[in-house]
């Protein structure tokens, strides 16, 4: 099928969609033939050649023998494949529109203590980077409030609260998985040098200065949990004001909302860790670029890590060349669990490539599909509902004609929350408008 | 194994290395890239260039024979556009800076020149930054790894010249406090300052011509003043020198390729050139190249419009394109880089090939030297696992001049002498640390800092 052909499909399946949820159709239904289907759910081989039935948002039944029900719009799938959606672990989708121009940014508040504010309330549902990120079989994703690892460095502190929402809807509350997935916070660097962006050049400090700043954060980042439990069993007796701000820390207290806390280097994991459980708080390590120095740290204390781009340069002049690349495989050799995320927006995109490079350097390939389905599903409490392709689940899923992780592969379909989505975005319309601008006269 | 020290220390020292012995790579896929593809195909590699391709090469006795099976022989990847290898690259503080160059402060000790070679990566044009309309000269090196500054520089490569348009040249996004403004600050201003530049160059000229028709005459004439700005620029006039502009608007690349057409001057290649694909008849016309980055966008407003289908389109309308780096990083994985034609545009593979190696080479003005598997041609290549389209395809080792620079088993080695080696030195320091007692690390007595 050529490409303009396919999308006219796509679109043409996404009105129908449009139309059917319009008039309250519950009995709208789809089903996907001949596929080889890969289900990822445990211990399962792909299905060869079957079918899924989708109705109501969900996947109401998989498997080889599939009777089609009357009225159900049919894709034939023959000599495709067929995956779970693939979900961005951390992203900034809906935050951000254009880098440079500050009224489009919503990423950064302000202040070091924002537990209370969450992504949600900033996401953009006409953000042009949605459609591009879902054309290429992003279904989900958790955005996430901070300067993660921009430009300036520094910020540490509690930016807020990051949201997981699927990559369509018309409007945030119909994107909505979960809005409050995890607090984001950003370690405190041990860094004796900062870049100043007033003289845009690097300002030096002692290394004991250094320390005892990066002292004096971890200890008031522990006084404010500290405060939290106090108000939470404060509000237990039944005698508070109410403070939003420590009230948005009860769950992490509680143990029942993850700390996402971004950390690079070896030093500041091992302080992050640390902390954490001290605190008897649950952590999932973001970025990690030394991750790979402290493997059997994070093993022991069954901490995930969510890995900055994969794509990236050595942390230092003598790291290996292909330190980056080679640490998804390396941690995954370690036991660590691992996911993958881009940390952007106009790159989500590029997620399945991240995962891809790191297949080369010795990560299993089934252990990067699973690092952008199946695994962060789990990670954020969400696996009855995502992740793998079995009854009962969502349907994010997307069909392709090839391995998703190499870039040769075209994205076909793409299901998010149980409808077929349109495969147009700026990028598309802009290509087929400005191909069809007439040739010169020859 | 004394070999290879050896050859590692000649390496390191930067020595010029004599090969005498001839170098066969057999058994793999040989993608030419501008003679198709060659499965098996064989390369033999004698005094730094190809001397055969084909399905079955001469073997001379004594020659290295490098089994390459399964995995796939292509040219070194050539990057148009990079900023590594360089101690500065933005003379910023003028809106013309032609009397600078990248060529004087190359810095041959980065360790990105190592690592994009890691990634297949042989020849970088190392160009000025884009701080203003009309920036400094570029140089063009080969990633001779373990040569000296003047070593790495490609000899015989036409000489460049960057110049900028939009966004950067006009410093839109303000300047730290105390820094003041500098003329232009809108794309009249850019294209008013390039014009400027060529009507001065032309004068320069002028006053040489004369100069030089008095002197014919017998007349007894001082000459005019060199002027270092002006006498690249007159170069350009000429066509002796490359003229790389970025560029990212549509507005704008019209506006450089009329301003270079009064002056009857082709521009060489758009960098970036991320609306390209909306004037790619009017580039075409102009005979320019198109230098662009596979699917960056939305970081500023002159980005918004870019689209991955760029390349494809372009070279549909008849631009000669490449695919670009301008990151050390990006360049590390330049062949994924080209595999995004394929996928957005429906390039062909070795249409996306091409645009990083033999296109850019043309672009740079040595096409006819390197860029593609042709006997004859420098012997730089880059031999991967798999494809180099794929996503999973890791490069295995690279040769520049007929010299492998990378092997990823020898860098693979060499870790582990480095691991002692830093074991041992920080062995030493905490010796010396003991003895001083505690406290006392710092600098030695009478250094300053």
């Amino acid at each position: 099928m050529t490409r303009v052909g396919r999308n006219a499909f796509g679109i043409a399946l996404a009105l129908s969609s449009v139309c059917a949820v319009a008039a309250g159709q519950e009995e709208e239904s789809w089903i996907i033939q001949n596929a080889r289907i890969h289900t990822l759910a445990e211990g399962a081989e792909p299905i060869e050649s079957g079918s899924i039935l989708i109705r109501d948002g969900r996947i109401v039944e998989i498997g080889e023998d599939v009777t089609a029900p009357a009225g159900a719009a049919v894709i034939d799938a023959a000599g495709m494949d067929v995956y779970p959606g693939m979900m961005d672990s951390v992203s900034q989708l809906g935050l951000t529109e254009i880098g440079a121009i500050s009224a489009t940014v919503d990423t950064v508040e302000l202040g070091e203590m924002n537990p209370h504010l969450r992504a949600a309330t900033a996401i953009h549902p006409s953000s042009e980077h949605l459609p591009v990120a879902r054309a290429n079989g992003i279904t989900h994703a958790v955005v996430a409030p901070g300067r993660l690892g921009g430009f300036g460095g520094g910020g540490a502190g509690i930016s807020g609260q990051a949201s997981i929402v699927h990559l369509d809807g018309w409007t945030v509350e119909e994107m909505d998985i979960n809005a409050s997935a995890g607090m984001v916070l950003t370690w405190p660097t041990l860094s004796t040098r900062s870049f100043n962006l007033a003289t845009f050049s690097m300002d030096r400090r002692s290394f004991r200065e250094a320390k005892e700043e990066y002292d004096r954060q971890v200890a008031e980042l522990g006084e404010v949990l500290d405060a939290a439990r106090r108000y939470a069993a404060a509000g237990e007796a039944g005698a508070r004001e109410r403070d939003i701000r420590l009230a948005a820390l009860g769950p992490v207290v509680g143990g029942e909302m993850p700390l996402l806390i971004l950390a690079q280097g070896e030093r500041e994991i091992r302080g992050a860790v640390e902390f954490t459980k001290e605190q008897g708080v649950k952590m999932i390590l973001l970025g990690g670029s030394e991750a790979w120095k402290v493997k059997e740290l994070l093993v022991e204390h069954g901490i995930p890590v969510i890995l900055g781009p994969t794509q990236r340069l050595p942390g230092e002049e003598d790291e290996a060349y292909d330190q980056p690349f080679t640490t998804p495989g390396e941690l995954h050799d370690a036991g660590v669990t691992v996911a993958f995320a881009t940390f952007g927006s106009s790159n989500s995109r590029l997620l399945p490539y991240e995962a891809g490079h790191a297949v080369g350097y010795g990560l299993p390939q089934e252990a990067a599909i699973r690092a952008i389905t199946v695994v962060p599903a789990q990670l954020f409490g969400l696996a009855e509902d995502f992740g793998t392709l079995e009854e009962g689940k969502v349907a994010n899923l997307i069909v392709v004609n090839g391995d998703p992780l190499e870039i040769r592969t075209e994205v076909e379909h793409v299901f998010v929350n149980g409808v077929p989505v349109s495969l147009d975005n700026r990028h598309q319309s802009l290509y087929e408008r400005y191909r069809a601008r007439p040739h010169p006269e020859r | 194994m004394r070999h290879t020290k050896l050859f590692l220390a000649a390496v390191l020292l930067g020595a010029p290395l004599t090969f005498s012995q001839d170098t066969v790579i057999r058994g793999g896929t040989v993608l030419t890239v501008t003679g198709g593809t060659l499965s098996p195909g064989e390369v033999l590699i004698r005094d730094g260039k190809i001397a055969e391709v084909g399905t079955s090469v001469t073997v001379p006795d004594g020659a290295e024979v490098i089994d390459a099976t399964g995995m796939f022989v292509m040219p070194g990847i050539v990057d148009a556009h990079s900023h590594i290898a360089a101690e500065s690259i933005n003379e910023g503080s003028v809106a013309v800076s032609s009397m600078t160059g990248t060529g004087d402060v190359v810095d041959p000790y980065d360790v990105n020149i190592y690592r994009e070679l890691a990634g297949g990566v042989t020849t970088s044009n190392i160009l000025h930054g884009s701080a203003n309309p009309i920036g400094g000269l570029n140089v063009v090196i080969k990633h001779r790894w373990g040569a000296d500054a003047a070593g790495l520089v490609l000899e015989g490569a036409p000489p460049g010249i960057k110049f900028a348009l939009g966004e950067n040249p006009k410093r839109s996004r303000g300047m730290p406090a105390g820094v003041e403004r500098r003329y232009p600050a809108t794309r009249m201003g850019v294209q008013d300052v390039i014009r400027q530049a060529f009507i001065e160059a032309e004068a320069y000229r002028q006053e040489f011509a004369d100069y030089e028709a008095a002197q014919a005459r017998g007349e007894r004439v001082l000459p005019p003043r060199r002027d270092m700005k002006l006498e690249p620029l007159v170069e350009v006039l000429e066509g002796t020198r490359l003229v790389h502009a970025h560029c990212y608007r549509q507005d704008e690349i019209l506006q450089l390729l009329r301003v270079a057409e009064e002056f009857g001057v082709r521009i060489a290649t758009l960098q970036h050139v991320l609306e390209g694909y909306k004037v790619a008849n009017e580039i075409a016309a102009h005979g320019a190249g198109a230098s662009t980055f596979s699917d960056w966008w939305a970081y500023k407003v002159e980005a918004y419009d870019a689209i991955p289908h760029n390349a494809a389109l372009m070279t549909e309308r008849g631009i000669l394109v490449s695919i670009n780096s301008d990151s050390a990083e990006e360049a590390r994985h330049l062949n994924q880089e080209a595999a995004k034609t394929v996928k957005w545009g429906g390039m062909s593979e070795e249409e996306a090939l091409k645009m990083i190696t033999i296109n850019p080479a043309i672009q740079l003005g040595i096409g006819d030297r390197i860029g593609s598997l042709e006997a004859g041609k420098d012997a730089d290549l880059a031999i991967f696992d798999r494809h180099p389209l794929s996503t999973y395809a890791v490069n295995q080792m690279t040769f520049v001049d007929g010299e492998m620079l990378f092997s990823r088993e020898r860098d693979q080695a060499m870790r582990e002498t480095m691991a002692a080696e830093r074991a041992e030195l920080e062995e030493k320091l905490s010796e010396a640390d003991a003895e001083r007692g505690p406290g006392r690390r710092g600098p030695r007595e009478g250094v300053r800092r």
